[in-house]
């Protein structure tokens, strides 16, 4: 009897509880707390010389995950990021997008620099040996398994994580953004990087 | 009166209060301007998976709902990082993730055996059977919590 009563008590309460608020945090993609610093990387850069992630602190990092032939999600995803960038305006200077590839037998830095033109000409791809690119992923979380493609073209294609992550101004990693996001949620979510 | 008749009472009173709660469970609305679902991934979880032990912390299946705006919180309280879905969580570090599209989600994820988690993302409680479902479940998480000394 005791025993129904505390359930008919909580069950009570639980009707009765007032809506519980949101804690301050705007932003509308995923969120760490307490964000850590963005593991760095020396990768080989679409532009010709070495990106260091580090030496980017002052702007906001875009960075994304994926290969030049990917018959899906990147180009996707990069198309977004360009609406983004309109959405950003002159802001979107301070922004740096960062495509490290998960495909380094295939995307060169010319091939990069090709493929990633054509979404907007400040976008970065970076590459470097598969074992550097590994370490990478690792640090960041990143799955990319190698598969046989459907089109005999492709020959192969690679699965991989599909989210991006944005690195705020001081180098620390604050938000991932999962695949499928509107441009109008991801410039919201940049905007108060840059805000702050 | 005889103690069978206030057995009978009792029970009565009993099954229309419960009658009663599980009316009120299914009718009244549920309404939250945001709500935090947490999940939280205990200290030694890694440690006891590598003993062999069968350590399941977080359930198979999470359900979150759109229309009250739920944000799924995992904290990771172990000593080592915990890939959720497409990133790593570090020791100490919480991850909030809000959705916007009613699906299934499929996630990758190291604090389950199987390595596999699924989020189902609803978009409103409106049927009584999903309002009831609701709120028993939670109590039953609450129940689940307390004696686990979370």
């Amino acid at each position: 009897m005791r025993r129904v009563a505390a359930l008919l008590t909580t069950l009570t309460l639980l009707l009765a509880s007032p809506a519980i608020g949101a804690d301050g945090n705007a932003f509308e993609s995923g969120v760490f707390e307490p964000p850590r610093a963005a593991p760095d990387f020396v990768l080989q850069g679409s532009h010709g010389s070495p990106v260091v992630l580090s030496k980017l602190r002052g702007k906001v990092v875009v960075l994304a995950f994926g290969f030049s032939y990917c018959p899906r999600i990147c180009p996707v995803t990069l198309a977004r990021l360009s609406e983004v960038f309109k959405n950003l305006g002159p802001a979107a200077s301070e922004v740096q997008v960062l495509f490290v590839t998960v495909d380094p037998e295939r995307d060169t830095a010319d091939r990069l620099r090709e493929f990633l033109q054509f979404f907007h000409p400040s976008f970065l791809g970076v590459t470097g040996d598969d074992e550097h690119l590994k370490a990478v992923r690792r640090e960041y979380g990143i799955l990319a398994t190698k598969a046989a493609s459907e089109s005999k073209k492709l020959g192969y294609e690679v699965h991989h994580s599909s989210s991006i992550f944005l690195i705020d101004r001081e180098g620390k990693l604050r938000v991932l953004v999962p695949f499928g996001r509107p441009p109008e949620s991801i410039s919201h979510d940049i905007k108060l990087l840059l805000a702050k | 009166m005889s103690t069978v008749f206030r057995l009978r009472s009792l029970v009565l009173v009993g099954a229309v209060l419960t009658l009663g709660a599980i009316t009120l469970a299914s009718v009244v609305p549920i309404r939250f301007e945001s709500r935090e679902e947490l999940f939280e991934i205990p200290r030694g979880t890694w440690a006891r998976r590598m003993a062999g032990q069968n350590v399941d912390i977080l359930p198979q299946e999470i359900r979150l709902v759109l229309g009250i705006r739920d944000i799924l919180v995992l904290r990771n309280r172990d000593d080592v990082p915990q890939l959720f879905g497409p990133t790593l969580i570090m020791p100490g570090q919480t991850f909030r993730l809000p959705f916007d599209v009613a699906s299934e989600y499929q996630f990758a994820c190291t604090a389950h055996v199987n390595g596999q988690m699924t989020v189902i993302v609803e978009d409103a409680l409106t049927s009584p059977w999903a309002r009831l479902r609701w709120r028993v479940v939670r109590i039953v998480r609450r129940v689940a919590r307390r004696q686990q000394g979370v």
